[in-house]
């Protein structure tokens, strides 16, 4: 058995060691590791992440994430680990290491993964003396850094963050979820300017102010000021002017550490010097892996070019290849800010005059991207804001292909064309509205045809009236095809089409007149005093929302899943979605839901996106005997109403669990169950910002956090639009959070036009408006919109009690008498 | 006729046809082919006003008095209809 010693006991050092176990190299070496720091190797990548949820008191069930390789590890692979132990000299022609306790150790093969530290720029007041840090003053490099740094944090103010570069804005973030107030302190002009161009710079600092992240950039801090007992109480710019902190975080770079190689006679430039086989050029026996690297002049920084390496290494140590090479590492990074995405890759900026260069950049929303590309490839690319292309582009530039002609294809999709794609580009046969299959061509045919206003051309082609998501390019297209020609439609702005009154307007009148039925207000507000079935559905919901238990309800007037209380299939059959609250069933209700899909021959039974269980293709006759049957209330699946909440396990079993998310969703769910709305609202509530219950994408959607607190987000989706919900507010109590959900939910439903979902309704009214009234009461109307949502929870009933008296004759009378149904397959 | 709810319209067997009858809030009683032609819709179950119905499944709109789609769609079979002694009925001759 030969001897192999690893000195670094961190992300490459062990994981050199495993691809060498993984090779079979347990057989010949028998493997000694030294570290420094006191544990087993971890992942030093989820500092950043340790540190934002640093308030979390269950911080330590993090602990088996955090720890790449736990004390079993080496046990169990036979390793000798000394933690806590450094080396501090090779006698390379002795074989032997001296490590800092007094032990010797000798080996045949020496692997150095001796890592990086911190660099500390020399400044006035950072030292307490020759090797401590100033009290207050923190490096962001170790576990250690981490906890100390959590630790100092509690009850302080404000902090600085030297260094404005990922470690840099990952600190202040990570700070600023401490309570503290978050002072960036760069020299460049540009932030993250390692990997961002000067534009992108600029952008990023803005989405960062706007995350209340304060940017100082162009100035060196050079020094700390501190109290009388030595602890950091500011830092002095260089232009003389000293800002108040509690505690400084230095980031500004990072240096290999290459001491030991150095004292031991090995070359040393800013790294160790290795050859393609990682190993030293001045000794056959030592090899060298990870950040205290220096390859054909690079040194790396991150962990992608480490797995390679280690591969490498391993391969050649153990023999089994020879010849493997390492040829060094294309660098991409992403920024782990929540809130801010940033993704860039290779270059940062054209270097030759040749290279192709593609930038879009749109500052008020945060988004800039550019990509690069050499010879057709692509050599670099920065996503900020919007990083959904940055799969396709890290192949793109990690495997070299073939870039599209279109190069603007890298950055959007033009296959699902989107608005932003000039809609004159376009092909003629290129399919506008995927939901209904209407071509550019037809749009512009019609539009030849006479139709001169974008509802118009829509109506007669059905084109965005599917999911809706092709408007914005329908009108576009339709806007380029009659070239300055467009007749505004003030009909776009009529909260129904044969009423000329947008929704405040008609909401007044109908309290004023006191229209309580369809029939009504048509008489009194219709042009022709006509009812107009494609303003029904719309109507009824409103007048149902404004009303309360004194509508009069006429059953024509609702859309045929409203009067049947199920939603109808392809083939004229139903779905039927029993209320099955936050998720949460029983054995008595499946048991149950199991005999009705015997007995009625039920075709598909399906789990739903919603956490619901969907009995589908039930013909309309046997809905009441199937309602019955189940003996459980509506679930609400088929309406423009309230539909679900979802909810994961939460407090009560998740581990990670903050709160808990399956009581609250349910006591929603039970509150405002069945509420019509202009359009539907799906919500969820998740127990921590793992975010299980995919909070972050619902109309409503509430996140527990630290301290028994919930976020509440809205105007989120994923469906035909996909949009992360914005923070409306954070609250203190699963009331307020109760509350505050039906507030706002009322406030959509008396202002959303119809079919508006909760993802265009939160844009358009914007955050800081919808803050304003929602939570702040600005208008004072707060009471008035909680009072009106007390009403309408009042006056709901279980639709599916129908079973017992149905509404109207022949309510549940098939519709194609003549047709066998179920057409559609059953499973 | 107690079978048709006002503003609402229902289906009926008729031979081998499939006839949906439908009944205006402002009077009226009108008849068209029951079944849509776009995907096979229900037209029965569709929402309807004065003039017209629209299909449940993909809102192409018929008109009431003679079955023309104003939305782009083929035309469905129009049925003379008339109400003796509430009883509703039906002429199939086209
Ligand atoms: C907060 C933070 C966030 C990061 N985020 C990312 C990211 O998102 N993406 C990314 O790619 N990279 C990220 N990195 C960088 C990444 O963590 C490093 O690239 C990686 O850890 C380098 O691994 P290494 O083994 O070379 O060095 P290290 O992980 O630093 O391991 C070196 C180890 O050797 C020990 N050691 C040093 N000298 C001696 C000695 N003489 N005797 C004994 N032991 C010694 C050290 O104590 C240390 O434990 C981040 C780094 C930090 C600090
Ligand atoms: C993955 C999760 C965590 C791991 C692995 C971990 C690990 C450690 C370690 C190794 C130490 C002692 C070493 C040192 O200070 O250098 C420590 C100390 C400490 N940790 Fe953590 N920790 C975790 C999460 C947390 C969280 C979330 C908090 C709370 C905010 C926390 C609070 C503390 C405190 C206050 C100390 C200092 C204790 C003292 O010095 O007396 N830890 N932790
Ligand atoms: S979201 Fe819910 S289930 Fe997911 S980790 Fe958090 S508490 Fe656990
Ligand atoms: S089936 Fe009637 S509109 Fe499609």
């Amino acid at each position: 058995m030969q001897e192999l010693v690893v000195v670094g006991n961190g992300m490459a050092g062990a994981r050199a060691v495993e691809e060498i176990l993984t090779r079979g190299g347990g057989e010949t070496f028998r493997i000694t590791m030294f570290g420094d720091e006191p544990h087993g190797n971890y992942n030093r990548i989820l500092l950043s992440e340790l540190l934002a949820r640093g308030a979390d008191p269950d911080g330590q069930l993090l602990e088996e994430d955090l720890f790449l390789n736990p004390w079993e590890w080496y046990r169990e692979n036979g390793i000798t680990l000394h933690a806590g132990v450094r080396v501090v000299r090779v006698d390379r022609f002795a074989h032997r290491v001296y490590a800092d306790d007094g032990s010797i150790v000798r080996y045949d093969k020496l692997v150095l993964a001796t890592g990086s530290r911190s660099f500390f720029p020399p400044t006035e007041g950072l030292w307490a003396d020759n090797k401590t840090l100033t009290p207050g003053v923190f490096g962001f490099r170790t576990l250690h850094d981490t906890m100390a740094m959590m630790r100092y944090a509690r009850g302080k103010q404000r902090a600085a963050v030297i260094g404005g570069g990922l470690l840099g804005l990952e600190a202040a973030r990570g700070l600023q979820a401490h309570g503290l107030a978050a002072h960036v302190v760069h020299a460049a002009e540009g932030l993250m300017n390692q990997q961002l161009d000067a534009q992108a710079g600029r952008v990023l600092r803005r989405s960062l102010e706007r995350l209340g992240i304060t940017v100082h950039t162009g100035t060196r801090t050079t020094a700390i000021r501190r109290t009388t007992d030595g602890a950091v109480s500011g830092v002095t710019f260089t232009d003389g002017t000293t800002l108040d902190v509690d505690m400084v975080v230095v980031t500004a770079g990072i240096r290999p550490n290459i001491g030991l190689a150095m004292v031991s006679g090995l070359e040393t430039q800013r790294g160790i010097v290795v050859d393609d086989q990682l190993r030293s050029v001045d000794d056959d026996d030592i090899y060298a892996v990870g950040e205290c690297v220096q390859h054909r002049g690079e040194v790396y920084g991150l962990v992608a070019p480490l797995w390679e390496q280690a591969t490498v290494l391993a391969d050649h140590i153990t023999g089994a290849d020879p010849q493997a090479a390492y040829h060094g590492s294309r660098l991409a990074t992403k920024l782990k800010v929540a809130g801010v995405d940033v993704a860039a890759m290779g270059l940062k900026e054209p270097e030759r005059p040749d290279d192709e260069f593609v930038q879009f950049s749109e500052p008020g929303r945060g988004i800039y991207q550019t990509v690069i590309i050499r010879d057709g490839m692509l050599v670099g690319a920065t996503l900020l804001g919007d990083i959904s292309k940055v799969a396709s582009l890290t192949q793109a530039f990690d495997r070299r292909v073939p870039l599209p002609e279109e190069r603007i294809r890298l950055l959007f999709d033009l296959g699902a064309p989107t608005a932003e794609v000039g809609a004159a580009e376009l092909a003629d046969e290129a399919q506008v509205c995927n939901c209904n299959g209407v071509s550019k061509g037809q749009l512009v045919a019609c539009v030849r045809d006479g139709q001169r206003t974008v509802g118009g051309v829509m109506g007669a082609t059905r084109a965005g009236k599917g999911c809706g998501s092709c408007k914005g390019l329908v009108a576009d297209i339709v806007e380029a095809a009659l070239g300055g020609d467009l007749e505004t439609d003030p009909a776009e702005a009529y909260y129904v089409p044969c009423i000329p009154m947008d929704k405040p307007t008609l909401m007044t009148e109908i309290r004023q007149r006191g229209l309580r039925s369809s029939s009504a207000v048509f008489a009194e507000l219709a042009q022709d005093g006509a009812e107009h079935a494609g303003s029904k559905m719309a109507l009824s919901s409103l007048l149902r929302t404004m009303w309360g238990e004194q509508y009069i309800d006429e059953r024509d007037g609702r859309f045929i899943n409203d009067r049947v209380h199920a939603n109808i299939q392809r083939d004229g059959t139903f779905s039927v979605v029993p209320q099955i609250a936050g998720g949460v069933t029983t054995p008595a209700q499946l048991r149950r839901i199991a005999e009705v899909a015997e007995r009625y021959n039920i075709p598909l039974l399906k789990l739903t996106g919603g956490q619901r269980i969907d009995l589908l293709g039930v013909r309309k006759e046997d809905l009441p005997r199937v309602w019955a049957d189940l003996d459980m209330p509506s679930g609400h699946a088929y309406g423009k109403s309230f539909r679900t909440v979802k909810t994961c396990v939460g407090s009560d079993f998740c581990r990670f669990g903050l709160g808990d998310s399956t009581q609250l969703g349910i006591d929603i769910e039970q509150r405002y169950k069945g509420l019509e709305s202009p359009a539907k609202m799906k919500l969820a509530v998740s127990g921590c910002p793992r975010n299980c219950a995919e909070s972050y994408v619902k109309d409503v959607g509430i996140v527990a956090v630290e301290g028994g607190r919930w976020e509440i987000y809205v105007g989120g989706a994923a469906g035909a639009t996909v949009r992360k919900g914005d923070l409306l507010a954070t609250v203190d109590s699963r009331d307020e959070a109760v509350t505050l959900t039906g507030r706002f939910m009322q406030y959509y439903r008396e202002n959303a036009k119809w079919l508006e979902r909760s993802y265009d309704f939160v844009p358009r009214i914007g955050l800081t408006e919808l803050r304003a009234i929602v939570v702040e009461d600005r208008d004072g109307i707060a009471g008035r919109l909680d009072e009106a949502m007390q009403d309408s929870v009042d006056a709901y009933y279980d639709p599916w009690q129908e079973h017992r008296h149905p509404a109207t004759p022949g309510q549940f009378r098939d519709a194609l008498p003549l047709v066998q149904l179920p057409k559609v397959p059953i499973r | 006729m107690d079978q048709i709810p006002v503003g609402e319209g229902r289906a009926f067997a008729v031979g081998d046809e499939q006839v949906a009858v439908f009944r205006p809030r402002g009077g009226g009683l009108h008849a068209l082919q029951a079944v849509c032609p776009h995907r096979g819709g229900p037209l029965a179950d569709g929402l309807i006003d004065a003039a017209q119905v629209v299909c449940p499944l993909h809102n192409h709109a018929f008109r009431l008095s003679d079955g023309r789609c104003t939305t782009g769609e083929r035309s469905v079979q129009a049925y003379q209809v008339a109400v003796e002694d509430g009883e509703v009925v039906l002429r199939l001759t086209r």
